[in-house]
């Protein structure tokens, strides 16, 4: 089972691992991993703009698809929107399972998945007050160019 | 009539988070869809004049350009993800 939440607010990643292992003894291995606000040439500010009727909605299958692809793991992901400074986190992802190499791959997969199925845009702002919309990654061409005339 | 949702420099390019519009019947396809709406004012067109940039839901699942159209409640126009 993995949960998945989106807020405006922060999260405390620490406290997110524990309610994961609390009463648990079948556990031997817990990854947490949290994305930070980077400070990037000089950035103020990171606003992400999300599509609230379906992001819940995709960040559940998302999870529900880590679920299914490692039986035994069980997990919590959390995506934030609005603006956030540089030095805060912008999304949560803890797993745990039996074993190291199903909660390291499935939090891995879980990021992965996050950037590029889940509808969040995050918009970059600068001291000067221009802001720019963050460009997709390379490894999103491949579904890019199905939309070519 | 059918409600389109603009997110990010989608929404910004047409001006508005979104509109309901009625959608001429020989509009079938998700394809069809932009090119009707590309034509609705510079917004629209400045908005969608590189496809390979624009993704799209319909009713909150991906959807791509052979998607039908017909049926559908909800069609968000987007810039690919950028999340995580």
């Amino acid at each position: 089972m993995i949960l998945a939440r989106v807020q405006p607010g922060p999260f405390d990643a620490a406290a997110e691992q524990a309610a994961l292992l609390a009463g648990r003894s079948d556990l031997g291995a817990a990854v947490s991993f949290t994305g930070l606000v980077r400070a990037d040439d000089g950035l103020v500010a990171l606003t992400l703009e999300h599509y609230p009727a379906m992001t819940l909605a995709q960040m559940q299958a998302i999870a529900a698809t880590a679920a299914a692809r490692w039986p035994g793991i069980t997990g919590s992901i959390i995506h934030r929107h609005g603006r956030l400074v540089p030095g805060e986190p912008v999304v949560l992802v803890v797993t745990a399972s039996p074993h190291r190499g199903d909660a390291f791959a499935a939090a891995e997969f879980l990021m992965d998945w996050l950037k590029t199925k889940a509808p969040f845009w995050k918009r970059e702002e600068w001291a000067d007050g221009t802001t720019r919309w963050v460009e997709a990654k390379a490894h999103d061409d491949a579904a890019a160019a199905r939309w070519q005339a | 009539m059918i409600d389109l949702v603009y997110f990010a420099w989608v929404r910004e390019a047409i001006g508005t988070d979104g509109e309901t519009l009625a959608v001429p019947a020989d509009v079938t396809t998700i394809a069809a869809l932009l090119d009707w709406l590309a034509a609705r004012s510079p917004g629209h067109a400045a908005a969608l004049a590189d496809r390979a940039r624009i993704r799209v839901a319909v009713d909150q699942a991906f959807a791509g350009p052979d998607t039908a159209v017909a049926g559908a409640r909800e069609i968000a126009i987007f810039p690919p993800v950028t999340g995580g």
